[in-house]
């Protein structure tokens, strides 16, 4: 039972993992502002939370595990905040008023 | 096996950063990949076991220092290329090749010195663990920062005040509470009611945390002008009158002074702590300078916000006003 959670563990870890690539490679490869602050969020978002999920699982108290999704909560609420302050600064400038 | 994989990719990485902060044309991309050092750092300092030193360094390396640096980039002449954002003149090539034999050089250097460290670390961890239940704290670093060398960090706290005075005189005003602040948003001021409550309850935490685990009040102290910096960003004019914003910069070295002259007072020699108040003195202290480095911090990014004084220095004349 014990191997079954730490390999459930590492399982999320390594999807959180992939997730956080393909936010990278979207950010490399998507032509413009807005589409690639649309893959960093989402995906970044996402594989935080399975990250989180994956250390919860690892490290096994619950006090731990409350932590782990405060601080993913915390990262959703400054990441998605950044995200449409810096999609309003591009839309500001594409719209010619510049800043 | 995996530690080194990871340690060496990380020394890797932190290399390469390193190099590319350096040559990056584009000065944007340099102040954001010197953030991402910064916080990479932090995990070079989280491997090394020095929790302290990692705190500190993603709180200001990565933090504070990353936010003045795009501030500045603000301020310096546009140049219209890709992104907009100022350029750096590429360096000569012949300057490159000395640079580089003395990295190396530098390099082997210190290699040789770490794979010359004895085995068995000799210094001064044992004397601090023996006097440790006299010193008032549980954490060795606290007790070192904050009683066995604590001279050490009221001239630390001196070095800040006299940053954050050069700041001020630099932009020709002290009147913090008059500095425009940024301009609101709905969402960002949203955020800033969320998390600023949130950030002081943090600091307050690693505050309290110092004295048993890697925590204290230098990290407290730049959460807290973390907190000051969002709030001005969110359109939140300071509502503490000049005064106090200037008695809140003392505080801190002020606190030191006031606990130095007081054990003078009493008979024992300069910042020698009576060891039943030992740790009440260093609580008091840690609070004062929190809230001290708190209010420097958000002062050094406010302060770069006046508007230029009216006799610009050569310094200002490529600011636009």
């Amino acid at each position: 039972m014990n191997a079954l959670i730490q390999a459930a563990g590492i399982g999320f870890c390594v999807a959180g993992a992939v997730f956080f690539l393909a936010g990278t490679v979207g950010l490399l490869r998507f032509p413009d502002t807005l589409s690639r602050l649309h893959a960093l969020t989402k995906a970044d978002n996402l594989g935080l939370g399975l990250i989180v999920i994956g250390l919860a699982l690892e490290g096994g108290s619950w006090p731990e595990a409350g932590k782990l999704i405060v601080i993913w909560l915390l990262a959703l609420l400054a990441g998605a905040s950044a995200c449409y302050l810096i999609g309003r600064h591009v839309a500001g400038q594409s719209e010619g008023g510049g800043d | 096996m995996t530690g080194l994989v990871l340690d060496l990719l990380l020394a890797v990485t932190l290399v390469a950063l390193a190099w590319r902060v350096l040559y990056a044309p584009d000065l944007f991309e340099a102040v954001v990949v010197f953030i991402t050092l910064g916080l990479l750092m932090a995990v070079a300092w989280a491997r090394l076991a020095a929790p302290d030193i990692a705190l500190a360094e993603a709180a200001i390396g990565a933090g504070l220092t990353g936010v003045l640096l795009l501030d500045t980039l603000r301020a310096l002449p546009q140049q219209a290329e890709k992104s907009g954002a100022p350029q750096r003149r590429p360096p000569h090539r012949a300057r490159a090749l000395p640079a580089v034999v003395a990295a190396a050089l530098l390099g082997g250097v210190l290699a040789a010195a770490v794979l010359a460290l004895p085995q068995v670390p000799i210094g001064l961890a044992a004397t601090v663990s023996a006097e440790l239940p006299r010193s008032g704290v549980s954490h060795p670093v606290t007790a070192v920062l904050l009683n066995f060398r604590g001279y050490d960090t009221w001239m630390e706290l001196g070095v800040l005040l006299i940053a954050a005075i050069g700041v001020l005189s630099l932009r020709g005003s002290t009147r913090l509470s008059a500095a425009p602040p940024g301009e609101a948003d709905a969402v960002l001021s949203w955020l800033v009611r969320v998390l600023v409550p949130l950030v002081v309850l943090v600091a307050g935490y690693l505050l309290w945390l110092g004295k048993s685990a890697a925590g204290g009040a230098f990290q407290a102290g730049v959460v807290l002008g973390a907190a000051g910096v969002l709030l001005w960003l969110a359109g939140y004019r300071p509502v503490t009158g000049d005064r106090l914003w200037k008695f809140l910069l003392v505080l801190g070295f002020g606190s030191f002074f006031t606990v130095a002259v007081g054990t003078m007072a009493g008979g024992r020699l300069l910042l020698e702590f009576p060891p039943e108040q030992a740790g009440t003195l260093i609580m008091l202290i840690e609070a004062a300078a929190a809230v001290s480095i708190g209010a420097t911090m958000a002062a050094l990014f406010i302060g770069l916000h006046f508007p230029p004084a009216r006799k610009l220095s050569p310094l200002d004349r490529r600011v636009a006003p």
